[in-house]
């Protein structure tokens, strides 16, 4: 038995927002695999819940016109994982949250949950940002798009607003057509574990010129909130696919990410594991894409 | 505080189940405490240790993390709901026994459940495809290798 105080169902969108404005102070809880836990723990004791789970029109995955990919925030990691549109266009999304927890969790575990969360260890969240995600968030008043980049604010915390939902998350068409990616996710045990450190990187080739046309690069667990390599994607655009691109982000992101000290690794761990693994995103990104590196 | 009550309608093992039930419960609460399937085991209660694992249509979750009235609506199969009419055991059942793949016995019903969902699904998996997907199971006796033993064995049969 949980200690709450009441639930509520939301079943359409607008019924969650009108039970969150009758009820500011309740909790929104999605799948339920964090918020349960939290309770579980004692945190948060005698709150009221409001369910978003049912609401059907946020649990679809779609393609607008443009080519834009929209996915509810209400899916779950396996209906991610399994749909078509992911595994055509974004594969490396539906694999990163292949690695969430065990099966159970993925089947109840959603994605807007994971982003809102706001965890740094989050396994969808390094993939979301390397993939220019945008968060398109509603409230009684309207909504905003806000890129998934501006929308992590610390550890736990998030631009979201009382009052607001996330009802989708997109994923522009010219931030993953023609590019492939791959993530990586370094953690003691292969299932039912949280990432030591995550790295994701999402990259295009021109084959022509054989270079590295534009690279995309994030981590989870390398700092307060989910991190873009910046720095890092600009020393590697334009470059010649040889063995120097390899050279140049595994020094690079040691120098640009900046993770601590945790019972689970040490910093000096995680900046030597961050530039191994950056690397090996980066060779299996590339060879997803179909490019070749020269010796 | 009040107690705050609502009405779940839902199939369970086949049979269509409505009981007014505390919105503080767990699915596992209802299943064990009204309906007396105690199948299925409170373990960690966090979501970690999979033996209170069942399926609801057609996916496995752990239900003590699920609140029980989420099951509004929905079918949900227990170890119990596997028993053929004359108390007949399924073949993965079987083959967790004759592969040694039950010590305490405490996780098998949850293990039965997830691999019964593989199982059903019909594809020929590798040993570790299979293991990926039990991932969400532990077993403090066996060392999962014959659990694995198992799965594979009535998967290479089908």
């Amino acid at each position: 038995m949980y200690d709450i105080d009441n639930y509520y169902n939301a079943t359409t969108l607008n019924e969650a927002l009108s039970l969150m404005k009758e009820h500011p102070d309740a909790k929104v809880i999605a799948g339920g695999s964090d918020v349960l836990i939290k309770i579980r723990e004692g945190k948060m004791a005698g709150c009221e819940l409001i369910g978003i789970r049912d609401i059907k029109e946020l649990s679809k995955i779609s393609m607008n016109v443009n080519g834009d990919i929209l996915i509810g925030a209400m899916t779950t990691f396996s209906h991610v994982s399994n749909h078509e549109l992911v595994k055509k266009h974004i594969s490396v999304l539906g694999k990163a949250v292949d690695q969430v927890g065990g099966p159970q969790v993925r089947n109840v575990g959603t994605i807007g949950g994971n982003v809102c969360n706001g965890a740094v260890s989050a396994d969808s969240a390094p993939t979301l940002f390397s993939l220019n995600a945008k968060l398109r968030l509603i409230s009684l008043e309207g909504e905003r798009i806000v890129p998934i980049t501006e929308f992590y604010l610390g550890p736990g915390r998030v631009d979201l607003r009382a009052g607001e939902l996330l009802a989708h998350i997109i994923v522009p068409q010219e931030s993953y057509h023609g590019y492939a990616g791959h993530y990586i996710k370094y953690s003691m045990r292969k299932a039912m574990d949280i990432a030591t450190l995550g790295c994701s990187i999402v990259c295009k080739v021109n084959a022509d010129l054989k270079q590295l046309e534009d690279v995309r690069i994030t981590f989870g667990v390398a700092a307060p909130t989910p991190l873009r390599c910046y720095q890092t994607e600009a020393k590697l655009k334009g470059k010649p696919l040889n063995d120097d691109i390899y050279q140049i982000i595994e020094a690079s992101v040691r120098e640009e990410i900046n993770p601590r000290d945790s019972w689970r690794a040490s910093k000096a761990f995680r900046l030597q594991v961050g530039g191994e693994i950056a690397k090996r995103a980066l060779e299996e990104a590339i060879r997803l894409w179909g490019g070749e590196c020269d010796g | 505080m009040d107690k705050k009550m609502q009405l779940v309608k839902c199939v369970v093992n086949g049979e269509p189940v409505a009981e007014y039930v505390d919105v503080r419960d767990s699915l596992l609460d209802m299943l064990r405490n009204t309906l007396g399937l105690t199948s299925v085991k409170k373990g960690c209660e966090v979501g970690e240790c999979g033996a209170c694992t069942v399926i609801i249509d057609g996916e496995t979750i752990d239900s003590c993390i699920y609140l029980a009235v989420w099951a509004d609506g929905k079918s949900i199969r227990t170890l119990e709901g596997l028993m053929g009419p004359s108390g007949e055991l399924t073949r993965i059942q079987e083959a967790f026994i004759e592969e040694g793949a039950i010590q305490c016995g405490f996780c098998t019903p949850g293990f039965v459940m997830s691999a019964t969902v593989l199982l059903e699904r019909g594809e020929k998996l590798s040993r570790e495809a299979i293991k990926k997907h039990m991932a969400g199971n532990l077993c403090r006796c066996t060392g999962y290798h014959n659990i694995a033993n198992a799965v594979e064995k009535v998967m290479n049969e089908n």
